[in-house]
């Protein structure tokens, strides 16, 4: 095949497919207990070094009280993929990472990331590739799929693929150029759902995001979920399940564990929590500060929603399923 | 607010404020029964507003997985609930911007620091890549809408520092570097931007030469303040329209309806 561009960014962590099919055939199928804390589950699976992601992100239904345990357990050299708002600034803010896949790493309607410049800056980040959202996942897909690379057309002619580990190739059946993303296999992700059972078969209300793709793209995959639910409850209504339970290591439960985030149908997102890490991010002094009070000083996540206030929690709660 | 405020002329001209003209004007430009791929921020008002107006059947697509919302509140994020509330469906990213990718979706909007003559968005970087200025948030969604949606429409502010010769980084496609571009470089053929719409005026691109061509200037907007406003060597078409402003009904609905809450207007 007649390579036409190859991107210059990096390419952090070259997909093994072989490699990738070993890992599975591995991976327990047994119907075993998954359940554990924030502590546990990120101190077993998450290590110095690790390729993460988080889905879906920042302000939606995100794995947050994941991420404030990884910032609690000071994991240092991760390397990020995904799309991010607020868990990727607060991961970049709190000296975790030192390679990411940026796709969107912004605070929405208030603004850049200025933990992200801070990062790039000091030269904490070592390497970086850009790529479009769907591009991310899309690699994930490929990897889920169980192949090395995906074709697509997103990003051609564009910086955005120059700047990435992209390949540009002529399709060997028309000749015409198209653009080929390299599978990514993530160590560990982190997903945060409406429900799961014990095992880890976990369902997803409304949009999905890119939950199927990336939970089949992780070597190691730890949930977290607003409620943990009888195993009939997943029998029943099969065809809700988004991630079954062979692909997932740590079951945690989690309510409010997308707060200050929102989760669809159950909570809104928390403006004046959000607003408050906005403001805090703007300085690394700050950011510490915030660190400190909603993280190191509370020793879980139960702790950080008394911290919150159950009070307070509860407003954000829909009353039903009226929205 | 109101006494004293009107025009009186044969019209009566409610005064409004930057960020609602470019809503109403970007809202008069979506049909209904289309496709539209829509961000937050202004896109996602004029939508609102068009489906309330003349487009009660345009269909919202937002790149995490909401097809058809009935946009009764404004979402402030691309994933929240308000982008699929009592939508036709709620899927993920990858079927949504495969939908785009297959040719489903028509209309696309798109926002960048910096825009040049062929229509290339900027938002990744401003400066050098490595060593930037401004490191900005990056494409997220902007370069698969402007790669696969069959016409984009760009909104911005309208000055010299964001409408350049020469964008710093190709975030999203445009034109590329002219004629024939987007093609060899295999995106989709028939594609790419069609109008900006700015504070100042609404552009098109010419179909020969596929640059930048002010096609209306907005209410009280001269065509002298859009070429100084504008670092590249804009083409003027034949005739020159004047926007109407906003209308009553238009501020009417964008304030009481729209953005009750004023989060963005």
């Amino acid at each position: 095949m007649n390579v036409i561009q190859s991107g210059i960014g990096a390419l952090i962590q070259p997909p093994d497919i072989d490699a990738f099919r070993e890992w599975n055939r591995n991976k327990t199928k047994a119907l075993v207990d998954k359940r554990m804390s924030e502590a546990e589950a990120v101190s077993r699976f998450v290590h110095d070094g690790d390729y993460i992601g988080t889905e879906l992100y920042g302000t939606v239904r995100c794995p947050m009280s994941l991420v404030r345990e990884i910032i609690r357990q000071k994991k240092r050299n991760l390397r990020l993929a995904g799309q991010g708002v607020m868990e990727l600034d607060m991961l970049l803010a709190a000296h975790t990472v030192s390679a990411v896949d940026i796709t969107y790493i912004g605070l929405e309607v208030y603004g850049i990331s200025n933990s992200l410049r801070r990062e790039i800056e000091s030269g904490a980040i070592t390497s970086f590739a850009d790529w479009s959202n769907a591009s991310i996942a899309w690699r994930f897909k490929a990897a889920a799929m169980g192949v090395p690379f995906i074709p697509v057309r997103s990003s051609l002619g564009s910086d955005t693929l120059k700047y990435s580990a992209a390949k540009v190739v002529e399709d060997p059946f028309t000749g015409k150029p198209i653009a080929l993303l390299p599978a990514l296999i993530l160590d560990v992700g982190l997903i945060h759902v409406h429900r799961a059972d014990k095992y880890g078969n976990a369902q997803i209300d409304g949009i999905s995001g890119f939950s199927a793709e990336m939970a089949r793209a992780s070597k190691r995959l730890i949930i977290s979920t607003e409620e943990i639910v009888d195993e009939e409850v997943i029998r029943s209504h099969p065809n809700r399940t988004i991630i079954p339970y062979y692909l997932v290591d740590a079951v945690v439960e989690a309510p409010y564990g997308s707060h200050p985030g929102e989760m669809c149908y159950v909570y809104r997102r928390d403006e004046e929590k959000i607003r408050e890490w906005v403001k805090a991010a703007e300085n690394e002094e700050s950011a510490q500060q915030y660190f400190q009070r909603y993280v190191f000083d509370v020793p879980h996540h139960q702790a950080y929603l008394d911290l919150i206030g159950r009070d307070r929690l509860e407003k954000l709660r829909y009353a039903g399923r009226e929205v | 607010m109101q006494d004293g405020r009107f025009k009186v002329e044969n019209r009566v001209d409610i005064p409004y404020n930057p960020t609602e003209l470019l809503i109403c004007t970007a809202a008069r430009l979506m049909p209904d029964s289309t496709t539209a791929f829509i961000g937050t921020g202004i896109p996602l008002l004029a939508a609102a507003l068009a489906q309330r107006m003349h487009a009660p059947h345009l269909v919202p697509i937002f790149e995490f997985g909401g097809t058809g919302a009935i946009l009764e509140r404004i979402p402030i994020a691309v994933g929240e609930e308000n982008t699929f509330h009592r939508a036709v469906a709620a899927s993920g990213i990858c079927d949504i911007v495969e939908t785009a990718q297959r040719g489903f979706v028509e209309f696309g909007f798109l926002g960048g620091a910096q825009i040049d003559q062929y229509g290339n968005l900027n938002s990744t970087v401003i400066g050098d890549y490595y060593h930037p200025k401004v490191r900005l948030p990056g494409s997220g969604g902007a370069n698969d809408v402007g790669s696969h949606c069959w016409r984009t429409i760009a909104i911005m502010r309208h000055d010299k520092k964001r409408f350049v010769e020469k964008v710093d980084f190709i975030t999203t496609p445009g034109y590329l570097d002219g004629p024939g571009a987007r093609e060899r470089a295999g995106l989709p053929p028939g594609t790419g931007p069609y109008r900006v719409v700015t504070n100042l005026g609404v552009m098109g691109f010419d179909a020969e030469s596929k640059r930048m061509m002010l096609l209306a200037t907005q209410p009280g907007i001269t065509v002298k303040m859009v070429l100084e406003n504008t670092a590249f060597e804009m083409l003027l078409a034949t005739k020159i329209e004047e926007n109407p402003p906003p209308t009553e009904e238009e501020l009417r609905i964008l304030r009481e309806e729209v953005d009750k809450d004023r989060l963005y207007i």
